[in-house]
């Protein structure tokens, strides 16, 4: 069991990257990695809503939505698992919420480095995916737990990665139309390549 | 946006020179992933056109009546809703594609350019706009991953829509399926150089 606990995290970073194997939160991750402070910022508040969410939204799955899971409420056939997309958006955006209240009220440095990036955060596609995935897979709690925080350290790893060559690329000189988007587009893809030489890695 | 709003020009700015993906840069997230195969691709720019032009017309009827402050998650509900609808159709007519969607259907949720053009066009344009809005965007939409899935699906597997389309004779000369077209960095780079061409087309206009 440990060993697959291990694997799922690994594969999660590196082989199965949210975003480079998976195209999960291209767009905050185009319009963030200009300037790597920012990307660390947005890399943690991904990391702690992820490791938040993938459980909580586990959770209420299997005890509301599954086939099945009503079962404490006295209706064993029940299947509102067609509810799920309108259920995790809208925990997600409700998680999002709150930490950012708690956040405001607890620690206001980390609220000036976090706050301005949670909002945006609820819209990032992936966190939705993770959750989705989770309940593709069939991942049990703890599994889900280690996945949602591996996939946010691999697209915090992603994102600082790229903002760190963003900067190098400003002294570059390419054609003309390659510069900015196309250029980061096409570095994304070297980069992704890899981290796809990590695949196949087993514990 | 800058130009009157026939309706004519609102259909056509997405598909070329506002292309959501290509100028916009909105909505990569769920786009490359579905771009291995030209049968998914297909679909899933129709669910994405369907879901886009009818959540922009419900959102630009609701629009008077929607408090601004809760804005976002009434959008939200609206798109959840259409997304739930073409998900489920998918799974009762076309079980295959939508395993190989899998996730991808629900994440047309987050879609930047399903929110982006609820949030820029459908709250402040009436409903018969909002509504050819939508399709032009799921229209340019489609068009750029369908063009991906064309070449990933041709060059990497020698088939359009499943159909082998290199002939045996090719093979046999020597050529062969480049198989890192079918991984995801090569949907980046494909990405990457539509997006260099356009701007090299479009240069000086």
């Amino acid at each position: 069991m440990p060993g697959d606990l291990i694997s799922i995290f690994l594969n999660s970073v590196f082989a199965g990257n949210i975003l480079l194997a998976y195209f999960l939160g291209m767009c905050s991750f185009v319009a963030v990695s200009k300037n790597i402070n920012t990307a660390i910022g947005l890399g943690f508040a991904v990391i702690f809503v992820l490791s938040v969410t993938t459980p909580l939204n586990w959770l209420i799955y299997h005890y509301l939505l599954a086939p099945g899971a009503l079962l404490w409420l006295g209706f064993p056939n029940l299947d509102l698992s067609f509810l799920k997309f309108i259920m995790f958006i809208a925990v997600i955006a409700a998680m999002v919420q709150a930490i950012e209240m708690v956040i405001d009220r607890f620690s206001a440095a980390l609220y000036a480095g976090l706050g301005v990036f949670l909002p945006l955060i609820a819209v990032n596609c992936a966190i939705l995916g993770v959750s989705l995935f989770m309940v593709e897979r069939n991942y049990t709690f703890l599994e889900s737990l280690i996945y949602g925080f591996g996939s946010g350290l691999g697209w915090m790893m992603a994102i600082i990665s790229m903002a760190a060559i963003r900067i190098k690329l400003k002294y570059a000189n390419p054609p003309y139309g390659l510069e900015g988007y196309g250029l980061t587009m096409i570095v994304t893809g070297l980069m992704a390549m890899a981290f796809m030489l990590f695949s196949g890695m087993t514990v | 946006m800058k130009k009157k709003n026939s309706a004519l020009a609102v259909f056509l700015q997405p598909i070329w020179s506002e292309n959501p993906i290509n100028i916009q840069m909105l909505g990569i997230c769920s786009a490359l992933a579905v771009t291995v195969q030209l049968k998914t691709a297909f679909v899933m720019a129709l669910s994405m056109t369907f879901v886009l032009s009818c959540s922009s017309f419900i959102i630009s009827l609701l629009r008077k009546q929607i408090p601004k402050n809760i804005r976002i998650i009434v959008e939200l509900s609206v798109i959840s809703t259409f997304v739930i609808l073409t998900d489920e159709f998918l799974r009762a007519f076309l079980y295959d594609i939508s395993k190989q969607l899998s996730v991808f259907v629900g994440l047309i949720i987050t879609n930047c350019i399903v929110m982006g053009r609820a949030e820029s066009f459908a709250l402040s344009n009436p409903p018969h706009l909002s509504f050819i809005d939508g399709l032009g965007n799921g229209a340019g939409y489609g068009s750029v991953l369908i063009l991906v899935a064309f070449l990933r699906e041709l060059l990497g597997a020698g088939k359009l829509f499943g159909i082998q389309v290199v002939p045996d004779f090719v093979y046999s000369s020597g050529y062969e399926n480049s198989g890192f077209m079918l991984l995801a960095p090569a949907a980046f780079i494909i990405i990457g150089m539509l997006v260099w061409l356009q701007k090299v087309l479009t240069k000086g206009k």
